[in-house]
């Protein structure tokens, strides 16, 4: 019998990078209390999609290989999620805190009665049971948290656990569940979605990325950005504030409530350095500022400044880079 | 119509890290280390509600806060954005409270406010930052749930409803009553409230609510789900190696070359 359910999301039988990550957190989690770990698939390619979470350390997978669960519906993807969960016989329900994990979280907690933590980066298996560890005050401190139920629900942050590699030999076995999803009520209808990007990489995947923040002053700045990062093979973020400011549409938005990230280079242009986009860059590898306020807290978390102007820096970058790489 | 916008205080977030301690005594921010403010989406959510009411003939808006005395501050402000009625909820049992608890408690004194359409919270305070409230409250209360809003109109009884997701924006039809949770755009940017609206807020009543005037409380789920065992601050703070340079493409050569020599390209 497992006694942690993970919710890892597949598309086409292949599983997303958050789940990926979540299967690596529960591996860990397994592995440090000594149980049995479960994933749940859901939607058409759940099964094959089962077969790269046993290799990726799951015992059993749970599926539900049903249409009506192709695009993401937060009432059909509760009630789904619930159900295996209980078929599952679990205790411990994880899922990815990414978009659809803060549609989700609250919500199975409340329906299964469990206890719910979320943007959880890391655990500690202890004789008087699990500690959970989140970021608390935007990254400025770290709690430990104990549950004082049976059940809980684990939303797990994006991007804080390394990504564990799969093992083709791992057996296991795969069981469907048993769900009634065609009367479901789903009372919030999606009329059209709309995608927006400059350029083709996504902030989540891209090993290099390019922010600007409120010291760009507008929103013409961000085409010098692009350019920049096209040479680096990149992507283009943004703080919040710009975004507020409405220079760049909202999915540009790097920090805790954008997109978590974690490139190998981050250049932060014009970029203050505020606890909520702090957090969201947590695991840069290096991070580049260029700022012409010395004083910005940016230059303490960064591992290169340049206090500069970036409207004539930023030009040399690109051209030398050009020269030098391109 | 009537909204409900529940609005949070926090600890300000742009306390420069050096400033920030914890309390280990109480295991929270060190009293008197920083100002506290209403939490920013909070806000956006305030604003958002103030908005709508304005577009609709006869609509109001109820400003729920779930906090202590010092919370009146924020719904001071709240009257000063011209909220119509504010409420301020609280028992000193609930100093340790938890985003399931207080979405417990607020759905349950959200039913105590008569008819309600649309509630409105901040997708995630800055201080704790758990991002549970709404989903939570849209659940004891049976309606629907939208996250991470930006903007949003009414159209009859339904709500169109613009919010993010991964790739860019969704529009959805909502049926009221719902609950939104509201992310900052260019639609909702807080107002600066009229000298006058702030100088009348003042004056204008707080209604206040204990836990004895919300029948049928359910003493357990007003428990924190998790408790906070330890907080502990990391040092985070890393070297910077500033580069200089006599002209721009001096130090655009010697950053390139830094970056190569780190093998970051």
């Amino acid at each position: 019998m497992v006694k942690v359910l993970i919710y890892a999301d597949q598309l086409e039988g292949k599983l997303g990078s958050n789940a990926r990550e979540a299967l690596s957190f529960g591996t860990l989690l397994a592995e440090s209390t000594s149980v049995k770990i479960g994933a749940v698939l859901l939607g058409t390619g759940a099964g094959d999609g089962a077969k790269e979470a046993i290799a990726c350390g799951a015992d059993q997978a749970f599926t539900i290989e049903n249409p009506i669960l192709d695009e993401f519906q937060t009432d059909l993807y509760s009630k789904a999620i619930c159900a295996a969960f209980q078929q599952s016989e679990a205790d411990i329900l994880i899922l990815p805190f990414d978009r659809k994990g803060k549609d989700l979280t609250g919500r199975i907690a409340t329906r299964l009665s469990a206890a719910a933590i979320t943007e959880v980066v890391d655990f500690k298996a202890e004789a008087d049971g699990i500690k959970w560890i989140r970021p608390i005050y935007g990254d400025k401190a770290y709690g430990e948290y104990t549950a004082n139920r049976k059940k809980i629900v684990v939303g797990i942050r994006p991007k804080s656990s390394e990504k564990k590699e799969a093992d083709e030999n791992r057996t296991g076995s795969i069981i469907p569940v048993n769900c009634e999803l065609s009367k479901v009520t789903v009372a919030a209808k999606l009329v059209e979605k709309i995608e927006s990007s400059l350029s083709g990489i996504r902030l989540e995947d891209a090993r290099v990325i390019v922010s600007g923040g409120r010291g760009l002053g507008c929103s013409e700045a961000f085409s010098e950005l692009q350019e920049l990062a096209n040479v680096l093979n990149g992507a283009v973020g943004a703080t919040r504030a710009a975004c507020d400011a409405g220079w760049v549409p909202s999915n540009f938005q790097v920090g805790q409530t954008g997109a978590v990230v974690a490139p190998d280079l981050y250049i932060a242009v014009g970029i203050s350095g505020a606890s909520q986009h702090l957090s969201g860059i947590a695991n840069a590898k290096t991070v580049v500022a260029i700022n012409n306020d010395a004083e910005a807290p940016i230059f303490k978390r960064a591992n290169i400044g340049v206090v500069a102007d970036y409207k004539t820096v930023i030009p040399a970058l690109t051209k030398i880079l050009k020269q030098k790489i391109g | 119509m009537h909204i409900v916008v529940c609005l949070k205080q926090v600890v300000d977030p742009e306390i420069p890290p050096r400033y920030f301690k914890i309390d280990p005594e109480t295991n929270r921010p060190e009293a008197g280390s920083s100002d506290m403010v209403m939490d920013s989406y909070a806000e956006n959510a305030l604003e958002a509600a103030i908005q709508l009411r304005d577009k609709i003939d006869g609509a109001t808006v109820t400003a729920l806060c779930l906090g202590d005395e010092e919370s009146e501050d924020v719904l001071r402000r709240a009257l000063a954005f011209t909220a119509d009625q504010v409420v301020r909820i609280w028992d000193d049992e609930w100093e340790d409270l938890d985003g399931q608890a207080v979405g417990y408690i607020l759905a349950q004194t959200i039913k105590r406010l008569g008819e309600v359409d649309l509630v409105l919270t901040g997708y995630q305070a800055s201080d704790i930052e758990e991002g549970l409230v709404g989903t939570v409250m849209a659940e004891e209360l049976s309606i629907p749930c939208v996250t991470l809003v930006s903007e949003f109109e009414a159209e009859g009884n339904v709500i169109k409803a613009v919010c993010e997701t991964e790739t860019g924006h969704a529009v959805m039809d909502v049926p009221m009553p719902a609950v939104f949770t509201i992310v900052s755009s260019e639609k909702n940017v807080p107002r600066l409230p009229k000298v006058k609206d702030v100088r009348l807020a003042r004056s204008k009543p707080i209604k206040e609510l204990g836990i004895d005037d919300i029948e049928g409380l359910d003493s357990e789920l007003c428990q924190p789900a998790f408790t906070l065992q330890k907080v502990f601050v990391p040092d985070r703070d890393v070297n910077c190696e500033i580069l200089t340079g006599s002209d721009d493409s001096q130090i655009a050569n010697s950053l390139t070359d830094k970056l190569l020599e780190l093998k970051v390209l």
